[in-house]
């Protein structure tokens, strides 16, 4: 820097002004002035002093850019490891596999990262410094562009793009072309004496300030749109409707100012479930080509409304959003005691384990027979014996040989204990096999419309059909246009301050006295501007076209 | 033709383009050791300083050739351009039959992805070609993009299955064409900024490497980094704000922290901290070309072991 020349020097000084602000270690600030050489004997800084010296530090863009790298490298380990938020069940399995591991890990906030205290410690900090670095910079700015382009520096031969021409001209002609030249090509422009002062690409700070900005806004949506939010999860059984209120949920995750009034009571009812698949000759597998759930809705106070629900095409009811998850059969059986008198019956959603839809689910019947029966069921959309004398679906699709197994157990069910029990799990440590393989009886294979006694005279069961399920989540998010309109202005600001060169450039004609005027140009960069020689030399080619129409050249 | 026949041709014109570029790349490597041993018929490489500074009449530079273009290129040089452009040609033509066997656009897996990011990469050289000279880094774009092919055709190839239900909507179109064309812009930065770190090295002192001797100034490669990184961060920010915009539409939220959101967020991160890196003081230089150049090892590390070994949602490889 000692050795740059002084009218660059002084050109930069006198445009310091209506430059954009910037912390003062960016590199188009001015350097610090060095440190007294009896620095020894620093002040004492008060508690305003330290204060500021904190706050200048954290503003500055050292700190932003360490800030920037910490979050980055924080982020990692929330790839790792299963996270809470996005996939619950992998952390219950992580705990399982590698207990001490998960103690150490869990602690430490592994495994719901972005919630930690210490990522959300970088994220708000590295907000906090953007705050104090966007406040001023505005207010900065503001002042900016009511302001006059600096005045002409004494010597433009040190600048970027300096050329010299000579024109047939008087040097009003001269400025008065050169300024029309330069707001032609969008230059705010002003004229010191025989010369003009031109800036333009003020919306490149503009476009930096609304990136900047936006990202705040992008924040502070998310933090009111999850805090006020909800969403849950429902299992909806074919021909029964859910209607939207707390306890209608499997899962339920409320936002922190969640409240029950924010549950519209709309209602939903499957009718019907398409689910179409394409062979792939090869493998033999099925893969899915498409699923369709169509339903009926009622809005409160409506009626009941057709409508279909696809993966990728989300349901809008009200100010709510459902999703297809999942789809699958949910058997229907009927479990009689040896009266014939009716212990349970309806459809159970069975979970899908592989593309064939060959899915597993449990019926737990605690009331009505002598003892509490569970049952875990295998049910084959297209049942194929293998040779072990287990069976496997041979394609997604139903008919009359679609097959149901079951292995039936005794005892404890452990629903009376008032804990919740995941309905869709049977913890058989403490229960008794009384049909199926480690037990004197066989699985009961049951078809459509057929009966199987159960063991030990404790009653029948029947396979009635079966229906179609689907699994959906339902989501609100006040603030989710909000978050989209600031993620278009981050866009948009970043492309603008990216590539829209805030340049200066200046014009000066000396009259020479014998007709000619001697024009000097130069321009000087504002921020990354490659293009700034070319722009000179094209402004100076269009005043000299302007001056010399091609009669008199 | 049947779709196996279609998907046959295209596997065998992928196939070709890999060998395309490995002839491009050995002639690139060629032409590179020609330049150290030519050593005065290229000029010096601080040619580009005075380019850089942009003053038409400036003394400021050190002595130094007043001209920023290289001579006329070498035959052989030539040549490996020419091949590049012959093995991108066959390579877009393997895309399209695939695309033309699947009937839909081809990228549902991570073959697909594989042969149509190297594409978007080699198109990117290509055309920024246009606009600067930069067939100095011809050996690094083959001979990447032959290596990712070759991987890609040896490991994740799978036969062309319908799109699952959960990718059929345009935004897949979008979404992921502009990540890829990010990861090539992303990708020739990087190439820019090792260059700029050797030729730092080199303008250090440092002796060796004389094949830099036609390469630009490490400051003319940093700006041109600069430039073609800040260009891949753009298209990186419309693919993240793409991305949730589809997210919400498929998955029923925005933004979950899914692995394949959280690494697109870090390499998001990391490019803009190479951003602010070039604007701060004492970062400028070496610190921010490493910046670029993580965040270009991020970019493939999100699609190679995140794809193929971390779980999550993105989970489109094909392969079980």
């Amino acid at each position: 820097m000692a050795s740059a020349p002084r009218s660059e020097k002084a050109a930069k000084r006198a445009a310091r002004s209506s430059d954009p602000l910037r912390p003062s270690d960016h590199i188009d600030s001015a350097p610090e002035p060095p440190e007294p050489a009896d620095g020894i004997a620093q002040p004492r800084l008060g508690a305003a002093g330290y204060l500021r010296f904190f706050w200048r530090q954290l503003t500055s863009m050292r700190t932003a850019l360490v800030l920037l790298l910490l979050l980055a490298l924080a982020a990692v380990p929330g790839s790792l490891v299963p996270q809470r938020s996005s996939d619950p069940n992998g952390v219950l399995q992580y705990e399982r596999d590698n207990p001490d591991a998960f103690k150490v890990l869990d602690g430490l906030g592994i495994f719901s990262t972005f919630s930690s205290p210490w990522f959300s410690a970088i994220y708000l900090l590295l907000f906090i410094s953007l705050v104090g670095c966007i406040l001023p910079r505005t207010k900065h700015h503001l002042d900016a562009l009511r302001a006059r382009p600096p005045k002409t520096p004494a010597r433009l031969a040190r600048l970027v793009g300096y050329t010299e021409q000579t024109a047939r001209t008087d040097a009003e002609t001269a400025v008065a072309e050169a300024r029309a030249v330069l707001r032609g090509a969008g230059y705010r422009v002003e004229r010191y004496a025989d010369s003009i002062s031109a800036e333009r690409g003020y919306l490149r700070e503009t476009g930096n300030l609304i990136f900047h900005t936006a990202l705040v806004g992008v924040l502070v949506a998310v933090g009111v749109g999850s805090g006020f939010g909800y969403s849950g999860q429902r299992v909806i059984i074919q021909d029964t409707a859910f209607t939207n209120s707390l306890a209608s949920y499997d899962s339920f995750n409320p936002g922190r100012f969640f409240s029950d009034d924010a549950l519209e009571p709309f209602s939903v009812r499957l009718d019907d479930f398409e689910g179409s698949y394409q062979l792939d000759p090869k493998s033999g597998a099925y893969q899915p080509i498409d699923f369709t759930a169509h339903l009926s809705t009622r809005e409160p106070g409506g009626d009941w409304t057709d409508a279909d629900l696809k993966v990728n095409s989300p349901l809008e009811l009200g100010g709510t959003k459902m999703y297809l998850l999942s789809n699958g059969f949910a058997p229907v059986v009927t479990v009689r005691d040896p009266d014939g008198a009716v212990a349970f019956s309806g459809p159970v959603a069975f979970i899908p384990q592989d593309n064939n839809l060959r899915s597993l689910g449990v019926i737990k019947v605690p009331d009505g027979l002598d003892e509490q029966l569970g049952l875990l069921g295998f049910f084959y959309p297209d049942p194929m014996e293998l040779a072990d004398g287990t069976y496997t679906s041979v394609s997604p699709y139903p008919g009359d040989s679609s097959l149901l197994t079951l292995t039936v157990y005794t005892g404890d069910l452990g629903l009376d204990a008032g804990v919740s029990v995941n309905a869709y799990s049977l913890d058989v440590d403490e229960l008794t096999q009384i049909a199926g393989p480690k037990a004197d009886a066989p699985a009961l294979e049951l078809t459509q419309g057929q009966t199987a006694e159960l063991p030990d005279g404790l009653g029948t069961i029947e396979f009635d059909g079966y229906q179609r399920f689907v699994g959906v989540e339902f989501h609100h998010d006040p603030t989710e246009g909000w978050v989209l309109v600031f993620a278009l202005l981050i866009l948009g600001g970043l492309l603008v301050s990216l590539f829209v060169p805030r340049r200066r450039m200046w014009v000066k004609a000396t009259d020479d006295g014998t007709g000619t005027v001697r024009l000097e140009y130069a321009g000087l960069a504002r921020g990354e501007d490659p293009g700034l020689a070319a722009a000179v030399a094209e402004v100076a080619r269009k005043h000299a076209a302007r001056l010399a129409p091609p009669n008199v050249g | 033709m049947t779709t196996e026949t279609l998907a046959a041709y295209s596997l065998l014109a992928v196939y070709s383009a890999a060998a395309v570029y490995v002839l491009a790349f050995i002639a690139s490597v060629v032409d590179l050791s020609r330049r150290s041993s030519d050593a005065l018929a290229t000029q010096p490489a601080a040619s580009a300083s005075a380019a850089s500074s942009g003053s038409g009449t400036t003394v400021l530079a050190p002595p130094a050739p007043p001209s920023a273009a290289p001579p006329r290129s070498s035959r052989v040089a030539r040549i490996a351009f020419a091949l590049t452009v012959l093995g991108f040609a066959v390579h877009v033509l393997g895309l399209v039959l695939r695309g033309i066997a699947a009937s839909r656009t081809p990228w549902a897996n991570m073959f697909e992805f594989a042969v149509t990011g190297t594409a978007v990469i080699v198109g990117v050289y290509l055309a920024v070609n246009i606009f600067r000279n930069v067939r100095f880094l011809g050996a690094y774009i083959t001979g990447l993009v032959a290596l990712l092919l070759m991987l890609a055709t040896m490991n994740v190839y799978v036969d062309v299955v319908p799109l699952p239900p959960a990718l059929q909507s345009g935004w897949l179109v979008i979404h992921v064409f502009v990540a890829t064309l990010g990861t090539g812009f992303f990708a020739l930065g990087a190439g820019l900024s090792i260059a700029q770190l050797l030729q730092a090295r080199r303008e250090a002192g440092a002796t060796g490497m004389r094949f830099l001797r036609g390469f630009p100034a490490s400051d003319a490669l940093e700006n041109l980094a600069y430039r073609v990184n800040v260009i891949g961060f753009a298209f990186w920010t419309f693919t993240l704000i793409a991305g949730a915009i589809w997210a919400e539409h498929a998955w029923g939220r925005y933004w979950g922290w899914d692995t394949k959101e959280v690494w697109t967020f870090i390499i998001w991160v990391v490019y803009a901290g190479y951003i602010h890196a070039r604007a701060t003081r004492g970062w400028r230089g070496n610190p921010s070309a490493w910046l670029a150049i993580v965040g270009f090892s991020a970019v493939l590390f999100n699609f190679t072991v995140v794809n193929l070994f971390f779980k999550g949602l993105h989970a489109y490889s094909g392969l079980e």
